[in-house]
C-alpha cells in the first residue's frame, strides 16, 4: 500500500537559520501564512498552537514532536472544530521540516505531512500547503511578502 | 529556483506525464507499485523516475528497505510564478477551484 503524505520541496535562497526563524517565529508566520499565527517554545512534547489571521483565536494545537534546530522540526496539529463547529475528534496529523544547507546560501526545504486519514486527504493539504509554501519563499527570497488581497 | 530546463523536458514525455498522474492520485508509490498498473517496463519507469527525480518533480523517501515515490509541486509552482504575478496566483487558484468544484458537480 502507498503512504498517503504530501511532500513539498523547494531550493530557497536564504540561510538555515533565516528559514528556521520563519517557520517558528509567529510574528513572521503571520507574514506568509495568511495572518496566522503559529507559536510554541519549541521543547520536544509542548503545545503547538495556530491562531487565525483575522480573530486571532487558536484553530489548531498540537505537540512538538522533534526540535534540531535549525535542521528539522516536527510536530503534530489538528482543528479544534470540525467544519459543523462541533469538537474535532479525528486524529492528529503530522508535518516534518527538513532544512538542509546547500551551496551559495541555499537552503533545501523539504516538508512532509502524514500520518493523514487516507489517499483521498492529499489533495486537500496539497491546495492548503502550496501557496503557504510559495509565500514563505517569496516572503524570505524577497523584495516583500504578499500583501493581504485588498 | 530549480532548473526550468530540466522541468520542461521532464514534463514533454508523456509516459512521464502518466507517473506524475499515477502519483498524484496515490501519493508515496513504490517502484512495484507503480509498475503494476502501467503498461511500462520496470527498466524504463525507472529510468522515467530518474529523469523525474533530477527535476525535483519526484522526491523519494526511504522507509526501511522501501523507496516511496512522491510528487512535488514546487517546480510547477515556480514555473507558474514565473508567469503569473503573485496576486493573480491567488484569483487563479480560486478560478482553478471553482472549476474543479463545477466539473466535480457536473459529473455527480
Amino acid at each position: 500500500m502507498s503512504e498517503p503524505a504530501f511532500v513539498y520541496q523547494s531550493d530557497i535562497a536564504t540561510t538555515p537559520e533565516r528559514l528556521w526563524a520563519a517557520l517558528t517565529s509567529g510574528e513572521l508566520t503571520r507574514q506568509y501564512w495568511f495572518g496566522r499565527r503559529i507559536e510554541s517554545d519549541w521543547a520536544v512534547g509542548s503545545p503547538v498552537l495556530f491562531y487565525d489571521g483575522d480573530t486571532d483565536i487558536v484553530t489548531d494545537t498540537g505537540t512538538v514532536l522533534e526540535c534540531d534546530r535549525p535542521r528539522r522540526l516536527v510536530y503534530s496539529f489538528r482543528p479544534q472544530v470540525d467544519v459543523h463547529g462541533e469538537p474535532f475528534t479525528g486524529d492528529f496529523t503530522r508535518v516534518a521540516f527538513g532544512l538542509e544547507p546547500l551551496a551559495a546560501d541555499r537552503v533545501r526545504l523539504r516538508l512532509v505531512h502524514d500520518q493523514l486519514a487516507g489517499p483521498d486527504d492529499v489533495g486537500g493539504w496539497e491546495q492548503g500547503w502550496t501557496p503557504i509554501l510559495a509565500n514563505l519563499q517569496v516572503f524570505l527570497e524577497g523584495p516583500a511578502p504578499t500583501a493581504p488581497a485588498g | 529556483m530549480q532548473d526550468d530546463g530540466a522541468v520542461f523536458r521532464a514534463l514533454a514525455d508523456a509516459s512521464r506525464r502518466l507517473l506524475l498522474d499515477s502519483l498524484h492520485a496515490h501519493n508515496g508509490q513504490t517502484l512495484r507499485e507503480l509498475c503494476s498498473h502501467l503498461d511500462m517496463s520496470r527498466q524504463a519507469v525507472s529510468k522515467h523516475l530518474a529523469i523525474l527525480e533530477a527535476a525535483h518533480l519526484v522526491v523519494v523517501l526511504r522507509q526501511g528497505r522501501e523507496k516511496r515515490h512522491y510528487l512535488n509541486p514546487a517546480p510547477i509552482v515556480d514555473i507558474a510564478g514565473r508567469w503569473i504575478g503573485r496576486y493573480e496566483r491567488r484569483r487563479v487558484t480560486a478560478l482553478a477551484e471553482l472549476k474543479r468544484q463545477l466539473e466535480e458537480e457536473s459529473r455527480e
